[in-house]
């Protein structure tokens, strides 16, 4: 009755090695992605959703924590890179820098609100969080309101990487999301991951064994909070633009969409999912409104015919971790 | 002090909404375990119902108000026979998902057919025109939207805390297995009270429509805030829920007067207050 996923495999040595194996072949897959002539800002695209999906997943997947509002560290880093970047003129690794610690600081905080209820009601903070947050940033002078930050240089990555070129873009953000990848990766297979599975099956006989279970969960929020920071400052060098739509309930909506067509609670789930959802939106843009209704069909759909997600269902048949 | 007055009943007004709205979530909560993120598309649809009974049908206001809540509530109830109740015993947020999926849907299909901006609806001939208080104007027709809401909060609390009906449907809240045993048809309950939850968004909506016009949108927003109600108030009692829904709306009303900047974030500031105080929610009971 507590755990949300269905996809509750142990993970036993060999399953490490299957999923490293998976990783090996997803990195090498991404790393010729510019060879390949497919459109490398879609590709990087994804990646940033990607990496967003797989730092909600952390949360949900391994602690069994519903956010609802994950866009606001999207958003918040989306702001903070892009003021620095534009306004301060900083470089850009200090501006990734600063979006950052600015979602570090903004999961500091509503960690410590949000991780006071559970269940339904963590994910119902935290999306009120976030709308809180939306009318801030709809307000505050620094974000332009409805127009956004726009036209944002991309710089000199440590002053010999031209930014501006895609390909050189391109292996910047695929290293920034292989770098949060692996975080993850290691996060779940750590003693500290253990603990958290352990919270999501059972809080109370965890609080029994003298685990500090809130610790734990604020301590799984940062990190997934400030992950999806790091994503959303990555997005502003893809999107040249930081705006109101990444702090909106239809973006905290659409990471939950990815990562539930992926599969929550696996390990490669959130990235299938985004690479999906991403391509959808892009081929269904002249759709207007529809693109809607088909998202919350296939939510519907998901709920209730599969609910272990694509990679949950391979994963399922294989009878392997994934 | 006019201008004081004015928004104290825009605050009372939107805390009719909030009060309708939340004790239909509870309602819900308690007999599904399932937050029903589609109840401001739901919301929504009783506007449109209303407004449509008139246009097509040529049916007024009054009809509306008694026609609306009965179809929302059938629709809801099929709904729930056709999908929520395949996700019953599973966890609570997979409910939250699958609402959450409902309400896109909703949603994107009157936003294709009607836009985004509003359509008229008339306050019906009874209730135009207003009255002066001598400290205050009032136009008839928003004194009578926050009477009948009390009138109603209190009549739904009536049936569930004081009814035979309410009785089963508190015990089946607690133990359906028991209920069950005793011969009491609970899955039928179980449907019934999502179509009175639902029903009660509806009409919520059809009050709404001659103040803030038909919207497809009109739901989207107020849904978030009536979340943040029920974290304050919790979803144990449904009189906490009628009393924190009126007292946030009023809150809401003198933000706007005394600093309209954070009229939109006050509801989502004082949850964090409260989250911060008095973690279980101001009616007391952990979840």
């Amino acid at each position: 009755m507590t755990t949300i996923t269905e996809n509750t495999v142990p993970a036993p040595p060999r399953a490490i090695r299957d999923e490293m194996i998976v990783f090996v072949i997803m990195a090498a897959l991404l790393a010729i992605v510019p060879f390949t002539g497919l459109y490398p800002f879609f590709v990087m695209q994804a990646l940033c959703f990607a990496l967003l999906a797989c730092a909600f997943n952390l949360l949900i997947g391994y602690g069994g924590l519903l956010s609802f509002g994950h866009a606001m560290f999207l958003g918040t880093a989306g702001y903070c890179t892009a003021h620095a970047l534009k306004v301060w003129g900083l470089p850009p690794m200090l501006g990734i820098l600063v979006g950052v610690a600015g979602s570090f600081v903004l999961s500091v905080v509503t960690g410590y609100i949000s991780i006071r209820r559970q269940g339904i009601y963590f994910a119902m903070i935290t999306l009120a969080l976030s709308q809180l947050l939306y009318f801030i940033y709809l307000q505050a002078p620094f974000t332009h309101g409805e127009d956004g930050i726009q036209g944002i240089p991309q710089g000199w990555m440590f002053g010999v990487l031209d930014l501006s070129k895609p390909t050189v873009l391109y292996y910047v953000v695929l290293v920034g999301f292989l770098a949060g990848f692996l975080l993850i990766f290691r996060t779940i297979n750590s003693p500290f991951g253990e603990v958290l599975k352990s919270i999501r099956e059972n809080e109370q006989r965890a609080i029994s064994l003298g685990y500090k279970t809130d610790q734990y969960k604020l301590l799984a929020f940062i990190l997934s909070g400030t992950l999806a920071g790091l994503a959303g400052s990555l997005k502003v060098f893809v999107a040249q633009n930081a705006s109101l739509t990444d702090v909106e309930v239809a973006m905290s909506g659409l990471i939950v969409l990815m990562t539930l067509v992926g599969g929550l609670g696996t390990v490669f789930g959130p990235v299938v999912g985004a690479f999906i959802i991403v391509a959808m939106q892009q081929y269904l843009a002249g759709f207007g409104q529809w693109v809607q209704v088909i998202q919350g069909t296939i939510f519907v759909a998901c709920v209730l015919l599969f609910r272990r997600g694509i990679v949950g269902e391979i994963a399922h048949f294989f009878k392997r971790s994934l | 002090m006019q201008a004081l007055y004015a928004q104290l009943l825009v605050g009372l007004i939107n805390g009719s909404f909030y009060a309708l709205l939340s004790l239909g979530l509870a309602v819900i909560f308690g007999m599904l375990n399932i937050i029903n993120f589609a109840h401001g598309a739901l919301y929504m649809i009783g506007a449109f119902c209303a407004y449509f009974l008139l246009n097509i049908a040529g049916l007024g206001y009054w009809w509306a108000l008694l026609l609306a809540p009965i179809i929302v509530g059938i629709f809801g109830m099929v709904l729930e026979r056709t999908m929520l109740q395949w996700i019953a015993g599973l966890d609570h947020l997979y409910g939250l998902l699958l609402t959450f999926g409902l309400a896109l849907i909703l949603q994107g299909v009157f936003q294709n057919f009607f836009g985004s901006s509003g359509l008229p609806y008339a306050i019906p001939d009874q209730l135009r025109g207003g009255m002066n208080l001598g400290f205050m104007f009032l136009p008839i027709y928003r004194g009578w939207v926050v009477v009948f809401s009390l009138v109603v909060c209190i009549a739904t609390w009536f049936l569930i805390e004081r009814t035979r009906l309410g009785a089963y449907l508190r015990a089946a809240t607690e133990n359906p297995t028991l209920v069950r045993a005793f011969g009491i048809n609970v899955p039928r309950m179980i449907t019934l009270t999502y179509g009175l939850g639902v029903g009660l968004a509806a009409l919520a909506g059809v009050l709404s429509a001659p103040i803030n016009q038909v919207r497809p949108l009109m739901g989207e927003n107020i849904i978030i805030v009536v979340f943040a109600v029920v974290v304050i108030g919790g979803m144990g009692s449904i009189m906490g829920s009628i009393i924190t829904g009126f007292a946030l709306g009023v809150i809401e009303g003198l933000t706007k007067y005394f600093y309209p900047e954070a009229s939109n974030t006050v509801v989502f500031v004082l949850m964090v207050l409260v989250l911060l105080v008095k973690p279980t929610g101001l009616t007391g009971r952990a979840a």
